[in-house]
């Protein structure tokens, strides 16, 4: 006859984790869907300088990317620290962006956008603007007129800090 | 005999597995969409075509030098105050456009020694080829929030929205044509009150 018998009804049950893996499930679909790869790797700088005006760029409109900037510390033995363009994932000099500019929309973004399409100029800040003048001109030259400054989110007065 | 119980799979280890894969996803993801402002480059100019004349009350030059120093209008001017000095330039509306009407909406100081009217303003942005591409940027975002000022003001007294929004609508996928369509003729009318016109002219050396 012992008095310390074991009270089954007082004991908590254990918290079932059998839906676990659906929560995962649907959390790990979740991201599965939101997940874009970046497009190509970036071997310049590319802080964008701040502006409070800009508008959103889709990633389903037609769009030709320019990089340039200086280049990063583990490529600047081979190229030098002056700023450099980025094409596809190779640096390039000014006179390659007529072809680049006509390879790309031939075979990614499509003939049919020749007039519509959009060069994305993403150019870090500490860049002096004789380059994005020489890329400016080149583009002009081949009649590529509709381009995009990429920015960051923040007031235009924080360049300066 | 002959009836034998399969034993049950045990799936215990699928959380971890779904674990796994979360974590690679949730690391690689990035959220991260592309900002920027849009502009158009002026077309090549034909040969032989002399470039029209302006009036140099239209036209509100913006220098930005190779130690990032701003000077408007022949003055040294700071960043800050730009907006204000570029929405009062293209505001002022002091006589006719083209076709000899006044501006109506302007709401300017109707100095005859400012622009004429905002269709004839133009701004033009000139810089040194050591100007930095941030100080650049900061010029170009001040005068597109010049616009966006203007453009608001009469949105929202024509058509009770901003216009800033009405292109972020606009720019949705998920609206309907009909919506875009109805929107894309008060945005152009809008447009048409406040042109952009802001001329980066070919940098200079010197």
């Amino acid at each position: 006859m012992s008095k310390f018998k074991k009270k089954k009804s007082g004991e908590l049950p254990p918290v079932s984790t059998a839906a676990l893996p659906d929560i995962v499930f649907m959390l790990l679909f979740f991201f599965m869907t939101v997940t874009t790869f970046k497009k190509d790797d970036y071997k310049v700088a590319q802080d964008f300088p701040y502006a409070d005006q800009s508008q959103k760029l889709d990633k389903d409109d037609p769009i030709i990317y320019i990089y340039a900037g200086k280049p990063h510390e583990r490529y600047q033995s081979e190229v030098g620290a002056q700023a450099k363009i980025q094409l596809n994932d190779k640096f390039a000099s000014v006179s390659e962006i007529k072809d680049y500019w006509f390879n790309t929309l031939n075979n990614e973004v499509g003939q049919q956008f020749r007039n519509v399409a959009i060069t994305a100029l993403k150019v870090d800040g500490e860049t002096n603007m004789g380059l994005v003048a020489d890329i400016k001109q080149e583009l002009r030259e081949i009649n590529a007129l509709k381009i995009n400054y990429t920015t960051r989110p923040g007031k235009a007065t924080d360049n300066n800090k | 005999m002959g009836r034998r119980n399969i034993p049950e799979v045990n799936a215990g280890s699928m959380a971890d597995i779904a674990f796994l894969l979360l974590i690679f996803f949730l690391v690689t993801t990035t959220f991260q969409e592309d900002k920027g402002i849009n502009r158009k480059l002026p077309p090549m100019p034909p040969d032989n075509v002399e470039p029209p004349i302006i009036r140099q009350k239209n036209l509100f030059t913006v220098l930005v030098n190779k130690n990032n120093d701003l000077l408007v209008e022949e003055e040294v001017m700071q960043l800050k105050d730009l907006r204000k000095a570029a929405v009062d330039f293209l505001d002022n509306g002091g006589g006719t456009n083209e076709k000899g009407e006044p501006c109506t909406y302007c709401k300017g100081k109707k100095d005859p020694e400012s622009s004429d009217h905002p269709n004839k303003a133009i701004i033009s942005v000139r810089n040194d080829r050591e100007t930095n591409y941030k100080t650049f940027m900061a010029v170009q975002n001040e005068l597109v929030g010049a616009y966006n000022e203007l453009r608001n003001r009469e949105a929202q007294r024509l058509f009770k929205m901003d216009y800033t929004e009405m292109v972020t609508i606009n720019a949705d996928p998920q609206v309907s044509d009909e919506v875009k369509e109805d929107l894309k003729e008060k945005m152009d009318q809008i447009k048409d009150m406040y042109p952009l016109k802001i001329s980066e002219a070919e940098t200079s050396n010197n």
